[in-house]
């Protein structure tokens, strides 16, 4: 699994990388698509999605905290002040690496 | 890909927030109190996070219609029989009674 | 302790047997059960005693635990955080760490102690369920829980925290913070004005349960909302 560093650019997978889908995700979907940046590195702990199942002892995997802006999340559409902002904590194998995010800034 | 499972709500429209403090009823604390005690040390049937994928799969009408420790109480059922500690034959039998029971005493009084 | 005086209602403690009938404090709220779940959770602890998995003993003293843990605990670690600049920095550091000091603890999950500043007024949510720091602060409200509060807090916390009375200014970033895996947060609210040379105790008392989570400040020195 890639590992993310603090400050990193990273964007929410669509889906899970592996079919069939998860019965269990605890990657809401209000994020899924959605561009943020690494906050911190909160440790390894063992998945929810094999937890769920029965699968107690499947390798333990990095819990990132992920910041989001509100406009990255709504577009505007909601009720916030203009530096307000979302952190969540997300699995790695959410996770991607953001390649064109100095871009996507810079247009 | 996926749908979108009815307890991933974060960003739905939503009423007005009602926040009268509730103090939870004795069933309620029953209930919690039953689902911690199968699913910690020493007993362990389960982790919480079985618990959530139970109540998540609960048909998206029972789930909106249902407070938040019924679902827990239907989850309990669920999971009680997923792993084997009770039949749900023994689980129906038994509520019949309860119910048998409890309208009786409510006639005598 | 108060579920005995239930006997009068329900029958069914006859079939505690292990229990012996004593009568507590009357409790405003106690409901007899009408609904199905509610006798569905009558069935099941009955089997579950019947088949010696629990006892009702071990009910109740879960019960009498829980009815322990209560939004006060919370308030006192914030407040000693408050008088005790090096606590303040280990509790900010290490959750877990802060709070085993006085005797509580989150076990299996990491505790984060988000401190609220000029700058930044932090608010928790679950949007997928309820997770909710309940060994330090006890049962969640019904409201965290709700619909409304799960939908609406990382959409619109502003909304959200003018129906609790709180605003704050733009200047003020909010940051929502949704709880969906193995951390559970509490919000340090910001020490009020005007309590220079208080007593941990006395500011304790400032703190309230809406505060550590972030729908309200912590109340001024008047008692007032803040």
């Amino acid at each position: 699994m890639a590992a993310f560093e603090i400050g990193q650019a990273v964007k929410v997978r669509a889906e899970h990388p592996l079919q069939p889908q998860p019965v269990h995700i605890r990657t809401p979907w209000y994020l899924r698509g959605k561009h943020g940046v690494v906050e911190r590195r909160l440790g390894e702990f063992h998945n929810p999605e094999d937890l769920a199942v029965g699968r107690y002892d499947t390798p333990e995997v990095t819990l990132y905290w992920v910041r989001f802006t509100m406009d990255e999340l709504w577009s505007g559409e909601g009720t916030y002040g203009p530096s307000d902002s979302l952190v969540v904590e997300i699995y790695e194998q959410w996770l991607e690496a953001d390649d064109d995010a100095k871009s996507r800034r810079a247009a | 890909m996926a749908e979108r499972g009815v307890h991933d709500m974060g960003g739905e429209p939503g009423g007005p927030v009602d926040n009268h403090e509730h103090v939870p009823t004795l069933s309620e604390r029953r209930v919690d109190a039953l689902m911690q005690l199968m699913r910690s040390n020493p007993r362990s049937y389960w982790v919480v996070d079985e618990m959530r994928r139970t109540i998540e799969s609960l048909t998206p009408e029972h789930y909106n219609a249902a407070g938040y420790y019924e679902k827990w109480a239907y989850a309990l059922r669920g999971l009680l029989i997923e792993k084997g500690v009770v039949t749900e034959p023994e689980i129906d039998a038994k509520l019949a009674e309860v119910k048998a029971r409890l309208a009786g005493q409510a006639e005598k009084c | 302790m108060t579920h005995d005086h239930e006997h009068d209602h329900e029958h069914e403690h006859h079939h505690d047997h292990d229990h012996p009938h004593d009568h507590g404090p009357f409790q405003p709220d106690i409901k007899e059960p009408t609904e199905e779940w509610e006798f569905l959770e009558i069935a099941m602890r009955e089997l579950l005693i019947q088949k010696g998995i629990i006892t009702a003993r071990e009910v109740e003293d879960m019960i009498e635990e829980w009815d322990g843990k209560v939004p006060e605990n919370g308030a006192r670690v914030i407040a000693r955080a408050w008088t005790d600049p090096d606590f303040k920095a280990r509790l900010l550091a290490d959750g877990n760490a802060g709070v085993q000091e006085m005797g509580m603890d989150l076990p299996g999950l990491k505790l984060v102690v988000l401190e609220n500043t000029p700058k930044v007024h932090n608010m928790i949510v679950c949007t997928l369920c309820s997770c909710y720091p309940r060994t330090i602060l006890g049962l969640p409200p019904l409201w965290y829980k709700s619909r409304a509060y799960r939908t609406r807090t990382v959409r619109e916390p502003r909304a959200v925290l003018a129906e609790f009375g709180t605003e704050l200014p733009d200047s003020v970033e909010v940051r929502v913070v949704d709880s969906t895996a193995d951390c559970r947060y509490l919000v340090m609210p910001m020490r009020p004005e005007g309590t220079d040379g208080w007593s941990a105790e006395e500011l304790a008392r400032l703190v309230t349960r809406d505060s550590m989570i972030g729908t309200a400040v912590a109340l001024n020195p008047e008692g007032a909302r803040g």
